[in-house]
Formats: structure tokens, sequence, C-alpha cells
């Protein structure tokens, strides 16, 4: 096969807010390209509803450290705190640029960027929740996605869209290309760069229930495990508490930052007794284990797998005055900063959220592990810290790890913004000391090899038969809550899985010209990858933390984990290690977590 | 319930020329998504079938196609919403006006060049605030083009619009949606320049006021009056 090579100082591999932003500061000082295998505006960024965390303090007091405490705390204090700082000083900053590059945020009457309430964040003194998620309605990351393509447009970043990643090119350690599947004709390109910065988001389709896009299938995760480099704490997956039930896609927490609540079947408001504080308000992966608690007593709305989200007027009013707060709501109010939620609500239940309650589950939503990095996107081989020279990654697809073992609300769009420029920076500074590493004889040989094995494969199983099975055992046993017998059934059945996909693979397509059959096949590959790191991550992880509630462990043990997980490619198996040290910079020692 | 697809195949490195592919599922919902069931079509019956898709709730934009001859995101249409009998049944095509690359998949290039040419980026009309913080915006002024930030460059509506079909060198209703929303946008400064490109022979009078492009736009945003507004601009020579 024939294989097209270009030549880039910086290739950005993922065209979400994380690559766009990287790409937009990296093309300032260095020949750029953005390969992507969707047209930008399709990424997932654009998703992301409720809004972008801050302490701007335009209407309440707020700073920075408040955010970084409640980051901290909010990961269970396996955040590392140096991250938690870097993130929550430059948010501010951050923000105030999406602004400048014409962002439309929602406004204050003085005409600064509006503010509201979002889960963990809090007034540090008081522990009462702190308006700091800046927004624009509920269609926040849609607004950031648009916005920095426009500015990529503006600023003629080059863009090879519908170009999909599937191999990472090294020599000697060193990262020096990317090989790629131009879509429209099946043509294989190689991108020959001396930095490559991967921002290619999650892989939320390893489970059954999602809010996560289909094109979500860990493929950059993938491509730097198959390059022989580890992945952290990949038992971190978050779990939304409310997932729309049954299809599973996002209600924003914005629903419950303006004062919308949890009801069960017998009328409660369950988080009362969860989380007395701040109750519906609490971290995301303590709301979600009460919904599961909940469901498993017998409260799920008619016995069923969910419970009510109810954003009515006259419930948030009732609580609001409860609460002794002035503020009251109506329909029209509800509407105009929740627009997208009505429109779903209407579209997939045939209900009006200012009407009737809104029915919610819990769903796969957001990895906190991955492409482990330093605080300036630099990719690690190992816990001790070494960098390995051209390689970067921002965005969800890294794990700095600024969310630890729970990601608070907004904090995913601080993230993109925040770590995507420094990828970008890092990138035009180390593009211009640094020579091309010389491409391997036969860049893409292997690659093409498996593509053209997926191409002709003629066995019995289809792709989408294992994908099934994967999503549901990853849903049985690796979910909100896990226990040893359920990881080992999850592990034995990902392995069988695996090996039936070497060997039983059948796939229909075997074009050159668009051919998805093929390419959904080869993501499958980099799912089942991830699954099986993800569960062994979990079985090695002998506690609860986070987003990682173990029956069998069911309590914090900061004695022996208080410590990421790498997990290491080894003599085609994995080796699991705690060898990566949590950074406890600001000094917020271990406590325990009560919202 | 049973269902019957009728859907619209090409694959220029086999096919002479398009055909109806036919398919029948069993085991429907009234509340499955046409994604869903293209989906099962693609998963169960025939791989070969391609189609883009990424979110599946209507956000991303990747899914647009003519269903029973109407412009629709494909994971926003539930089947219950199609009125169908047990074994009716359901015609899905590509858009139309854009070039079909293979079966549902058309070449959006020509679209994005039409968005790349209204100048769709923030041209701000004053220097950077010197206090370090964000340009302050009136929450009327902001309110002015709420409706047009929502596209998400599906293309539903460019490819109802007749005088696309005409003539692909209109830039098309995306475009000028996407234009509004920064001529109506008290902080950008560009306004004269997106009007005079919209005034050229590409532009908005090629609009004939048909109003294809409401009705099809899945963010309910009303493109049609966006036009008009735009229209009246450049005769005002001015937001």
């Amino acid at each position: 096969m024939d294989v097209k090579t270009h030549q880039f100082d910086v290739v950005v591999i993922g065209a979400g807010g994380a690559g766009m932003m990287a790409a937009l500061y990296a093309s300032r000082g260095a020949k750029t390209a953005v390969i992507s295998k969707l047209y930008p505006t399709r990424s997932h960024t654009g998703t992301a509803q409720g809004g972008i965390g801050a302490a701007l303090a335009n209407l309440d007091e707020d700073h920075w450290e408040w955010h970084a405490f409640d980051t901290v705390k909010g990961g269970d204090y396996l955040t590392d705190q140096n991250a938690a700082e870097t993130l929550a000083r430059e948010a501010i900053d951050a923000v105030i640029e999406l602004e400048l590059m014409g962002l439309p945020f929602d406004r204050n009457p003085d005409g600064t960027i509006s503010q509201r309430r979002f889960g963990g964040h809090t007034n540090n003194q008081t522990k009462k929740p702190v308006r700091r998620a800046c927004h624009a309605a509920d269609r926040t990351g849609h607004m950031i996605l648009q916005t920095l393509y426009q500015n990529c447009i503006k600023e003629k970043v080059t863009f090879f869209d519908e170009y999909q990643a599937i191999d990472l090119i090294t020599n000697n350690g060193k990262a020096c290309g990317v090989a790629a599947v131009c879509i429209d004709d099946g043509e294989i390109h190689v991108f020959h760069a001396k930095a490559i910065c991967f921002a290619t988001g999650g892989w939320g389709r390893l489970w059954e229930t999602t809010s996560n896009a289909h094109s979500l299938t860990g493929d950059g995760p993938a491509l730097v495990w198959r390059a022989g480099l580890p992945l952290q704490d990949m038992e971190f997956f978050q779990f939304h508490p409310t997932g729309l039930y049954p299809v599973g896609l996002l209600i924003t927490e914005a629903v419950r930052g303006e004062g919308g609540v949890l009801i069960n079947d017998k009328g409660e408001r369950f988080m009362e007794r969860y989380a007395p504080t701040i109750k519906d308000l609490a971290s995301r992966d303590v709301v979600a284990r009460s919904i599961y608690l909940e469901v498993q007593a017998g409260r799920g709305i008619g016995g069923k797998r969910y419970v009510h989200l109810d954003v009515r007027p006259e419930t948030v009013n009732r609580y609001l005055a409860e609460a002794g707060e002035d503020r009251r709501v109506d329909a029209d109010y509800i509407l105009s900063k929740l627009p997208d939620i009505t429109d779903f609500c209407h579209t997939y239940l045939g209900i009006d959220p200012t009407k009737s309650p809104i029915p919610i589950q819990p769903t796969a939503h957001y990895g906190m592990g991955g492409i482990p990095t330093d605080l300036n996107a630099a990719v690690l081989s190992s816990g001790a810290g070494t960098v390995v020279p051209g390689l970067y990654a921002a965005g969800e697809v890294a794990c700095v790890s600024v969310h630890g073992a729970n990601r608070l609300g907004t904090n995913s769009l601080t993230d993109l913004i925040v770590f995507g420029r420094k990828a970008g920076k890092a990138m035009a500074d180390y593009a211009r000391q640094a020579d091309f590493v010389p491409l391997p004889t036969n860049p893409a040989g292997k690659i093409i090899a498996e593509i053209e094995r997926i191409r002709k494969s003629s066995g019995k199983t289809k792709p989408y038969m294992i994908r099934q099975e994967m999503q549901k055992v990853m849903m049985d046993h690796v979910s909100v809550f896990r226990e040893a017998p359920g990881l080992q059934k999850a592990l034995d059945t990902v392995r069988e899985l695996k090996s039936r996909y070497q060997d039983d693979l059948a796939v229909d397509d075997r074009g050159m010209r668009f051919n998805t059959d093929l390419l959904e096949a080869w993501e499958l590959g980099c799912m089942l990858d991830l699954a099986e790191i993800t569960t062994l991550s979990a079985m090695e992880r002998k506690e609860s933390r986070g987003g990682h509630s173990r029956e069998d462990y069911p309590k914090r043990d900061d004695v022996n984990f208080l410590v990421h997980t790498m997990a290491y490619p080894e003599k085609g198996g994995i080796r699991i290690a705690h060898d990566r040290a949590v950074d406890l910079s600001l000094g917020y020692q271990p406590a325990e977590r009560v919202y | 319930m049973k269902v019957k697809f009728r859907i619209r195949r090409f694959n220029p490195e086999v096919d002479k020329k398009p055909y109806w592919g036919e398919y029948t599922l069993d085991n429907v919902e009234p509340t499955d998504r046409i994604l869903e069931l293209l989906h099962r079509v693609k998963w169960e019956q025939d791989g070969t079938l391609t189609l883009r898709r990424s979110c599946a709730h209507g956000v991303c934009g990747s899914d647009a196609v003519r269903i029973n001859g109407v412009n629709k995101l494909a994971c926003k249409v539930l089947v219950k919403t199609l009125d169908l009998k047990d074994g009716g049944q359901v015609q899905v095509e590509p858009i139309l006006g854009l070039p079909v690359v293979k079966d549902l998949v058309v070449d959006f290039e020509p679209f994005f060049d039409h968005y790349r040419t209204v100048m769709p980026y923030f041209m701000p009309a004053t220097p950077r605030p010197g206090d370090g913080r964000e340009r302050r915006q009136s929450p009327e002024d902001r309110a002015r083009f709420d409706d047009t930030t929502k596209c998400i460059l599906c293309a539903c509506c460019t490819t109802s619009c007749p005088s696309f079909w005409a003539s692909g060198e209109y830039v098309g209703p995306a475009a000028i949606v996407n234009a509004h929303r920064f001529i109506f946008d008290s902080r950008d400064g560009a306004t004269q320049e997106r009007l005079n490109i919209l005034s050229e022979e590409s532009g908005v009078w090629r609009c004939r006021t048909i109003f294809n492009c409401t009705p099809a736009c899945p963010r309910e945003i009303e493109v049609t009056r966006a036009i008009g507004e735009v229209k009246l601009a450049i005769q005002r020579n001015g937001r």
C-alpha cells in the first residue's frame, strides 16, 4: 500500500477543546497540524452543558485556593495538589481568554460573566455552595467548541478532518510520528513530527449506559499503551449521577445548580441523608452511589432502576424557602437557563421538565485516569516522572492528575483550556529547540498489516456482538460498585472477547472508501485493551476512594493506597504498580470526606 | 413492531448508480431513535451501510439525513413520531445538494467552504480591557444574538433550501446564521465587512424566503428570521 508522508513541527490528534486550544498556541510558534476522526465541531466537548469552573468571584466571594481545595477534596485526596493549584489559578485567566476570543457567556446585570452553583464547589469557610460555574445557558461546551474552531479558522490552523490516528510511531523511545487513515479514501498517511499531542478525549463507550458519543472509544490511550507506555489511574471512571433514563444521555448538574432536587419513590429528597450540608450538590461519586443505594433498597421510582430529578418551579421554590433563600424561580427562568435539557426531555421522553420530574440514572461519563503527564502536559513513561521526549497529552485523555479519584463538575472544561494551552506552549518551545527524530524504516508497516487483517477477517463474530458483551460486563461489574468476584468475571470475559476479536472477527466491508465497518472494528480493539487495563487496575486497588467503590473494601485506605495506579505493558501482559506518589504540596492532608 | 427500511445506497467503488436497499427490522420499540435502527441494520445485517454519527443526542450535528423526505438528525427522530403501522416503511436518504461520498455520507467541504467565507469569528470592536478582565456586555445585548449561537453546523437548513439546490454558489442559510451570530454581537467590530460579503451575488439575496430552513433546524433556530435581519441590516448599512 502507498503511504503518503507529511512533515509538521507539531501534530495534535483530536480537535475538541484541548486539541484546538493546544493547536492555537502551538501554531503561533511552530508549523502545526490537527488530525481528527471527526469534523472539529462534532467533538464531544460540544456536549458539555453546565459550565466551566473559575473563581471569578463575579457574584459570590471566591478564591482560587477554595477552588483548588474543592478539587482536591472532590478527588478524594488522590488529586495531585500542584495540578489542582495550576488548574484553579489559571482557570480565571483561561475563562477571561475565552471571553476575549468571543465566547458568548451568559451575563450578569453589570455585564460580567454569569456564574452558578455546581456540585462540590463551595465557600471553604461556610461550606455552602458558591457560584463558580461560568456558563452559556446549558450549552457551555458547545460555545467553547465553536469559539475555538472559529479562532482556529481566524488563525489559519491546518486541519486534517476525518483522518483517524491508528498508530503512534516511536524511534529509540522518542515519539516521532503518527499513522492515520484518511477515512474518505482509506489511504494511510504518516505524519512525521517533532512533537505530538494526544487530545482524543474519553472512552465511555466501554460501558452499556453512557453519556459519551459513539466516537469515544479510547483510541488515544490505546495507541500510547501499544507504544509501550503506561496508563495511570484507569480504575477511576466517573458515573455521572443524572443520565436520562433509559438512554443515558447527560442531564447537566446545572439542573441541581439551579435548584433541582433528587426524589425517590417515597417522595423523599434522599440526598439530605447522604450529604446533609450541600445535599444534591455533593460530589458526583457521592450522588451516584446514593442513587444506587436508593434503587437497591427498593426506593427507585415504581421499583425500577431510576429516581426523579425534579426541577419544577414549585418544588425548587419550596426547597429554596426551606433553606431560607430569597430567590424564587418560574418556568420561564428554568427554560432560559436550561433550554437544551428541556429539548432533550421533550424529544426523548415527551415530557416538560417544568411540569414533570425527569427520570434519571447514573451514566458512564468521564475518565479521571489516562495518559500520565506532568504539569506541562508532557507524557511520562514511569511513576518516577520520566518524560517521553516529544510526546504530550491534554484534556480527558490525559491524567495530570488533577481530578484524582473523582472529577468535580465544570472542571473538565477548565482542564481542557488550562492544560490544552500548556501543551500548545510547551510543544512550540520544544519544536524550536528539537530536531526531527528520523522515522524508522517502513514506519506504517505493522499497522497496515493489522488494518488489512481486520479488513480481510472472515470469522463468525461481528464486532457489535463483542462490543455489546464487553459493555454489559463492564456495566454489571466495573461501574459504580465493584467487588472481587465481579471484577474477576469481567476480566475473564474481556480476555475471552479479546481472543475472539483476534481469531473470529467478521467484517463485511472490504472496501477502501469511508469504511466505517473496518474502523469501528479497529476501535473495538482499543476498547478491549482499555477494558482489561481498567478491570485489572480496579482489582488491585483494594480500598474505596472517589469513583472506585469496592463493596469488599468499603473504606478508604490512605496507608496503602494514597498513591496513583500505574499500569505498564509488559511481555504482552499488564503489570500493575502503585509507584507514582500523590503530590501534597498545597498541604491539604487527607481528611474524612463529608458534604 | 416490525419496520421496513428503504435506504438510498451508493458506493462509487462498486456501484454504477445509486439504488434503494431494503431491510426489515423486528422488535422495534416506539421510543427507538432512527439512528439506533440504522445501526441495527449496519451491525446486524449489512456492515457496508455507511453513515456518520457521534453524540447520538442532537448536539454534534453529524447525522443529518432525509427521513421520509424531510431533513432531520437521525438521533432526534423517534419511531413513534413517524406514525407507522406495524410493518410500516421508513425511507432514509442523504441530504440533498452536496455530493454523495458513500451511502448516507455526503461531502461537507463545500458546506464548510461557504461557512469560512463569512468571517465566522470574533473581530473585537474595542481593545482588551486594561484591568485584565472580560469585556462587559449587557444581558439585553447578549440576548440579541442568542438564537444563532445555537447552530451546530449540521447542514439541515442549507440542504433543505431550494435556492441552494439550484446553485451551490449560494452561501446558504447556515453560513448566514453564523454571520448573524457576529453581526448582532455588540462586542464585534466587523459588521460592515460581513454585510459586504453577504450582499454579493452569492449572499443573502439568493434567499427567496421559502422558509424550508426554519422547520429543518433541529436546534429550532429561526433561520429565515435571521436571514431577514441580515437583509435588513444590509439595507440599513449596519446592525
